[in-house]
């Protein structure tokens, strides 16, 4: 089974299609670990992946600020993004493993600032950037089923 | 009637009694920015720990300031939502426990309503319904139309990053620490808002907001050129700015002309932003619309808003019960 792949992206929009094939094809339980700079395309990205979950939200906003966010969908889209958290027991008082292998879909931003409190099993996507519009999107799957997801994105 | 009023939805912890929805009596907010200075830009006790050790300091602050004692209060207002639960559980909790041991009656308020509720907290005349709302902070971009206490009709949002994230992350681009948005403001004076080029997003005639952009602009920009110095640095604060001034204005415009209001305010901590504050008092001037907007530590988190926003519910004959509970995700219309 495929376990790293890299797929480029000319374009934001290209970067949302991109997100939007992963969306169509993300079970409930599904984690996907998303890394990049500021301004990287992260927020892109997800919106992308929200439209193939069928959200319904014409606005899937940045979750810094909140942390969390959930977006009703086909399954539940639980948007996260560890930037402003410092220590890993912030992240268990936010009851953060519940969002994970759960009843919904997790795309948890930043996810390298805790590398401890990541699952074994993840699809863990980094965008790159490599011109003023396009992007670099490495994928690494840990586990089966996350090779699976991977196989299915890139196939 | 004095309301007691707790806020705990985010980063801040605050207490405050407001008498008959406008005069402030004791108002504390444990802040949590110089913590954050000292961490670049991050949050280190967003935890739920640190609202619990704080909740009941700025409730005794709030009330020594006051005068009052808990005996004088005759209402309780506590933020529900929208915020992190495990944050906001903690003033929900502190309130019910009040009310339930003072007998008192409580409301649950939506923290958005909170900010637009601060605007008749400085004593002078607040703005007539219906009324625009522009809310701008680190974590909201709204445009609302307010038709009375606590009705409210969302005319746009923001599609990805708040305004005032957008400041922050920017701010931390160019190493000018956290919270960025006041150092990026002072810079900018003396800067020229037209040296850099930045692209100008959703031009259309929608309302909803976009700054996301904005930044990928700014993160390729820095990426080719590096972060610069001196009046270079001053320029390109300047234009970011202008750039997200730009839109917050069009949008703002747009949704005044198309409702025909005459009457806006601005609410959130952006609105302490001068180069923002400049641009929409030249655009209400020409389009001869009352500019409101709260002072600046009105702006920010603070329970005061609570406990206005909470007088009017409360007057009204609104009474949340024991069940009430914390929300995540809670719309303000």
């Amino acid at each position: 089974m495929t376990s790293a792949a890299t797929l480029e992206s000319d374009s934001p929009a290209a970067t949302q299609t991109l997100g939007e094939r992963l969306g169509r094809l993300l079970e409930a339980g599904d984690v996907v670990a998303l890394l990049g700079d500021l301004g990287a395309g992260k927020t892109a990205f997800v919106q992308g992946v929200a439209r193939g979950l069928d959200v319904t939200s014409a606005r899937v906003a940045s979750p810094t600020f909140t942390i969390v966010n959930e977006h009703p969908g086909r399954v539940p889209l639980y948007h996260i993004d560890l930037y402003r958290l410092v220590h890993a027991d912030e992240l268990f008082e936010l009851g953060f493993q519940e969002y994970l292998g759960g009843d919904g879909v997790a795309v948890v931003e930043w996810f390298d600032r805790f590398p401890d409190e990541q699952p074994a099993e993840r699809l863990e996507i980094r965008i790159e950037i490599t011109g003023e519009q396009s992007r670099r999107l490495r994928a690494t799957a840990h586990g089966a089923r996350a090779a699976a997801r991977l196989e299915r994105w890139i196939g | 009637m004095l309301v007691l009023g707790l806020e705990s939805s985010c980063d801040e912890t605050a207490a405050a009694l407001v008498e008959d929805g406008v005069r402030v009596r004791g108002d504390a907010v444990a802040s949590q920015v110089a913590v954050h200075r000292e961490w670049g830009g991050v949050v280190p006790e967003i935890a739920s720990r640190h609202h619990v050790t704080n909740l009941i300091p700025v409730l005794e602050t709030a009330l020594k300031e006051s005068g009052a004692t808990l005996a004088d209060v005759d209402g309780l207002a506590v933020t529900r939502g929208p915020g992190l639960v495990g944050a906001l559980l903690v003033g929900v909790q502190a309130a019910k426990a009040i009310a339930w041991a003072r007998g008192l009656p409580l409301v649950g308020v939506n923290h958005l309503e909170g900010h637009l509720s601060a605007v008749w907290l400085d004593g002078d005349r607040g703005p007539a319904f219906p009324h625009l709302a522009l809310l701008v902070s680190g974590g909201h971009s709204e445009l609302v139309i307010a038709r009375d206490h606590g009705v409210y009709e969302l005319l746009g949002a923001t599609r990805d990053d708040a305004a005032g994230e957008a400041f922050d992350k920017v701010g931390k681009m160019l190493g000018l620490g956290y919270p960025a948005g006041p150092v990026v403001d002072q810079l900018a004076a003396t800067g020229d808002p037209n040296a850099v080029k930045l692209p100008r997003a959703m031009r259309g005639r929608g309302l909803d907001f976009s700054f996301s952009g904005m930044k990928t602009a700014m993160q390729t920009l820095l990426q080719r050129d590096g972060v610069p110095v001196g009046q270079a640095l001053a320029d390109l604060c300047a234009s970011f700015q202008a750039a997200i001034v730009d839109q917050l204005v069009r949008k703002t415009r747009l949704a005044l002309e198309e409702q025909g209001l005459t009457q806006l305010q601005v609410a959130g901590g952006v609105a302490a932003n001068r180069g923002l504050r400049a641009a929409l008092a030249e655009l209400t001037r020409e389009l001869g619309v009352d500019l409101f907007i709260p002072s600046p530590k009105r702006c920010t988190d603070n329970a005061a808003m609570i406990a206005a926003a909470g007088y009017w519910r409360l007057q009204r004959g609104e009474r949340a019960d024991l069940m009430l509970n914390a929300t995540a995700s809670l719309p303000l219309a």
